[in-house]
């Protein structure tokens, strides 16, 4: 199956018109040394009803466990018009719209949704998204770097707070063009970056400072004195926001005297299916006065021939297909499909859905925490506010308590172990408002029976 | 086609909502822990719609488009073929968009066995020795690539070789991915036939050439038949060859970059195993290595033990180039591929090249027979071709965009236009395998007709489109006054 519907009729006419006597002729400019004779190692095909079957049984390998997991990728309700409408053919398998006339259906909902993403974030302009938040924040690296143009450094302060894959993906994007990341250290009692941190930067040529808010432990950082302190050394701010929160949290355009210089994030919380890591789609914004050095596509409401409102991709002069090697990014696919359903997902949540998502989201987490620091040997690591998300203390290993917890059906958390070996045995557990009370009360009494079973430190 | 439809913020009502979607209300007392000075002030200004006129306004959106799904859509470089039914179903299966990218590989056994056995089908159809699925677009998988060759010379202690080689007809990702990776790039001709210049290879090549970035069939829609001395002058430099992948849809199951001699290569997924283009993205761009760069690969990276499959993260691959994506890419789209893999198997992979191959050269021929001019009249095309239109231009006044705008009027979305950059007043046409020959002879019937139309009555064709939901744009003025918010002043 190849879904190839020549009849022998259609490829005699067909090679009779090119004046070939079968395919193989059509292959006679490569040498034949190239040839490839099989292709053993891919199986025979199936048919439809075959990797049905399969793929069902794969599915069920999974399951459906009862899930406690967020780091990054959050858990919420999806209308089920959001992906009744996305998947819809005319969105689904069309390409980026090039031509613009036979795609203001693309072009229009991505200018709604750079409208709706800049309102979000408080933000002047957005781009049509990057590949996901990890990075969209390697980018706004390397965009700071271009766009401040006080800085001659490259430097890049980059909190422990922010995310640990984001971090070393910012390093794998960014360093081969010159820029280094220093990290700051996060204060161990309250799980934030400490203004009073950064003085040893006082006077030095430093780029961009980044802030992630929550921050990876789910902590609320003090926005408004880091960004004033980078402000007044001359250091751009980039902010690295979840956009659930933003319904109840400051906006980054809205950070300290004069707001936040570029806000990007992770969109999947916006509509988009846990799906293993992808795809998902990172968000972008900046101030207009920074827009040209923006990676990525930009759609713009213009006029047409007669005079009425159209829509096209606009700034072009920026991207790889126009500029080349000087392009400010080699994006060009970027991730159109989930943009549709983050549109769609954010006209039917509204500013009040989205509101009371957050809400019941960072409510859970709280009845969350309550329920499992009730458990003897389990303790809330840091103190102060947060938003949907904890860090957690065990008084023994992580690994085997989850491990059990998982054998019960319970993804009970992330263990930070790999990534923050010096705070001990460490947890992180999210609840969205997708988890029940039956849901907190199951997790609390599998929690005291996964502890007794471990032994402690 | 519908005419056009109101920005969603228009039907925007205040308290109006689609509220069976939304959960309970809380109220104010879960809240009362975050600080007023974090919190936010006003509510943000989204659309506030009921949900049928949700799925009323985003449906007549979509009705705005054209697709593979509605329209024959020969976009040159772009492979636009059918994205099969099944790829999409079998993929939102509820475990698999239920999965969290860091649940364990307890609860991930079933999707970790299709990712792994995705590498294995790719290492086959490629004949590279490693692949790494997490780059998120062809692009991506190009900086991946870029950056496993600089790593290697690096390693080697071989530190000038900082110069990426791509002829002047790369696809602009190339040099911009070069650029990204630190590397500087050198552009070299392409022969009157449309092969890579080999005296000018010679002459660029040295101490400094880390690789040469190359697409083959190339982007002109010709095989490069001086691929094997290519590789060896860049070898014996000591450069590495990387393979665009965005060509592969024309040498499926025929040829394989590993047996050209490529070193490295990243695969369009969302090209050659079809997962849907997503009115731009998301692609998946999977990138594939002989032996030498299979420690370099980014991670993660899926491994069999026994029967049980696991990641490998950097305590296994030290010498990676890292993570490129915060878990492990397009997880969804590689479902997808692996899915369509699975359904074609090995014969369908073969015929999948041989069809779009002849797919092409009949509408080549066809389009000849009519009195087009080929950019390359003694070439077989591969799984594309390029038409030049300038004689149009030049006599009648008419561009290859004025033909482009004028095929919309007549049901087909137009091939890639101007590029590659080296060919004037080019259309680059890439009909697929899975168009019938019947859609080939109405594309080239509409072309004809086109044809006529320049010479009996330009200025129709010059204006065109007359039957879109908008006439041509006013690009100038879209950059000039930008307009990429809306605001209910709105003016222009």
């Amino acid at each position: 199956m190849a879904f190839i519907p020549h009849t022998e009729a259609d490829v005699a006419a067909m090679l009779k018109a090119i004046g070939a006597r079968g395919i193989e002729d059509l292959f006679a400019e490569i040498p034949p040394t190239l040839r490839v004779s099989s292709l053993a190692g891919v199986p025979e095909e199936l048919n439809e009803m075959e990797i049905g079957r399969l793929m069902s049984e794969r599915a069920a390998q999974d399951g459906t466990p009862l899930s406690f997991l967020g780091a990054g990728a959050y858990e919420h309700h999806i209308p089920a018009a959001v992906w009744a409408i996305t998947t819809r053919g005319e969105f689904y398998s069309a390409y980026t719209p090039y031509q613009a006339e036979a795609s203001q259906g693309t072009l229009q909902m991505i200018y709604e949704f750079q409208t709706m993403i800049a309102r979000l974030t408080g933000m002047d302009v957005a781009n049509a998204s990057m590949y996901d938040g990890a990075s969209a924040t390697a980018e706004a690296a390397l965009m700071a770097v271009r766009a401040n143009r006080k800085s001659k450094s490259a430097r890049i302060l980059v909190p422990t707070t922010l995310h640990p894959h984001y971090r070393r993906v910012a390093v794998a994007m960014a360093s081969n063009q010159g820029l280094r990341f220093e990290e700051l250290p996060y204060c161990t009692v309250e799980g934030v970056t400490l203004p009073a941190s950064l003085a040893k930067y006082d006077g030095e040529d430093v780029t961009a400072l980044v802030i992630q808010q929550p921050n990876f432990f789910g902590r609320l950082e003090d926005v408004d004195a880091l960004t004033d302190w980078a402000h007044a050394h001359g250091i751009f701010v980039i902010a690295v926001v979840n956009p659930t929160s933003l319904a109840l949290l400051k906006p980054p355009g809205e950070w300290g005297a004069r707001g936040a210089d570029i806000a990007v994030g992770e969109g999947q919380p916006l509509g988009v299916p846990l799906s293993s890591g992808g795809p998902y789609f990172g968000f972008m914004t900046t101030r207009m006065e920074c827009v040209r050095q923006m990676p990525g596509r930009i759609v713009g409401r213009t006029l047409d021939a007669e005079g009425r409102d159209g829509f096209t991709l606009t700034l072009q002069a920026r991207e790889q297909h126009i500029r080349r090697a000087k392009a400010t990014s080699n994006i060009c696919t970027n991730q159109g499909l989930l943009v549709t359903a983050a549109t769609i997902y954010l006209s039917l949540m509204g500013p009040q859905g989205l509101a009371r998502t957050a809400a019941a989201s960072h409510a859970r987490s709280r009845e969350l925490i309550a329920a499992l620091t009730r458990t003897p040997g389990v303790r809330l690591a840091f103190s102060g506010p947060g938003f949907h998300e904890a860090v957690l203390l065990l008084d023994r290993p992580v690994a085997p308590v989850l491990k059990a917890l998982a054998a019960r059906g319970i993804l009970g958390g992330l263990d930070l172990a790999p990534y923050y070996p010096e705070l001990g045995p460490a947890l992180l557990v999210c609840a969205t408002e997708t988890k029940t009370a039956e849901d907190i009360e199951r997790y609390r009494a599998s929690l005291s029976e996964a502890m007794q079973a471990v032994r402690a430190a | 086609m519908p005419t056009r439809e109101k920005v969603i913020f228009e039907y925007s009502r205040e308290g109006r909502g689609a509220s069976d979607q939304w959960p309970q209300d809380v109220g104010p007392a879960p809240l009362a822990d975050l600080p007023a000075k974090l919190r936010r002030g006003r509510a943000p200004a989204l659309p506030e719609v009921g949900e049928l006129e949700a799925v009323r306004h985003f449906t007549r959106l979509s009705q705005l488009n054209f697709s593979i799904d509605t329209h024959f859509y020969p976009l040159g470089s772009c492979t636009m073929k059918y994205n099969p039914k099944a790829c999409n179903q079998y993929a939102m299966l509820p475990q698999f968009l239920g999965r969290h990218p860091l649940a364990p590989e307890s609860h991930g056994q079933g999707f970790l066995a299709c990712m792994y056995e995705l590498q294995e089908m790719l290492k086959e159809v490629t004949g590279m020795h490693g692949v790494a699925l997490s780059p998120m677009a062809g692009a991506h998988g190009e900086f991946a690539g870029v950056a496993m060759i600089r790593a290697y010379h690096r390693a080697r202690g071989d530190l000038t070789r900082n110069e990426i080689i791509v002829p002047e007809a790369a696809h602009g990702t190339n040099p911009a991915t070069a650029t990204m990776c630190g590397c500087a790039v050198r552009e070299i001709p392409v022969n009157s036939s449309g092969d890579v210049d080999l005296e000018a290879l010679r002459a660029a090549v040295g101490p400094n050439t880390a690789g040469i970035m190359l697409t083959n069939p190339s982007t002109l829609g010709v095989f490069d038949r001086g691929i094997e001395e290519v590789a060896r002058v860049v070898h014996e430099a000591g450069g590495l060859l990387y393979y665009d992948g965005a060509n592969l849809n024309a040498i499926l199951g025929k040829v394989r970059p590993g047996d050209m001699g490529f070193d490295c290569m990243h695969m369009n997924l969302h090209k050659t195993f079809s997962t849907p283009h997503g009115g731009g993205g998301p692609g998946a761009g999977a990138v594939g290595v002989a032996a030498r760069l299979v420690p370099f690969l980014p991670i993660p990276i899926v491994a069999r033990e026994g029967e049980r499959y696991r990641w490998l993260a950097e305590s296994d691959m030290p010498q990676s180039i890292g993570r490129l994506s915060a878990f492990m890419g397009n997880a969804g789209v590689l479902l997808r591929a692996y899915i369509y893999m699975r359904l074609l198997g090995r014969d369908g992979m073969r015929a999948v090249g041989e069809y779009a191959t002849l797919n092409a050269n009949y509408l080549l021929k066809r389009l000849q027979a009519a009195g087009f001019e080929a950019a390359y009249p003694d070439r077989r095309a591969s799984h594309e071709f390029i038409v030049t239109l300038k004689r149009q231009a030049r006599e009648l006044g008419v561009t290859a965009m004025d033909f482009a705008k004028r095929l919309l009027d007549l049901g087909f979305h137009a091939p890639t236009t101007y590029f590659p950059l080296i060919v004037p007043e080019c259309l680059l046409i890439e009909p697929t395998e899975t168009e019938t020959k019947d859609v080939l002879d109405a594309f080239v019937a509409a072309m004809s007709q086109i044809q006529k139309e320049a010479q009996q009555e330009p200025e129709r064709v010059r204006s065109a489109p007359h039957t879109m939901p908008v006439r041509r744009l006013d690009d100038v003025r879209a950059a000039r006054h930008l307009d990429l918010t809306w605001t209910p002043t709105t003016q222009h």
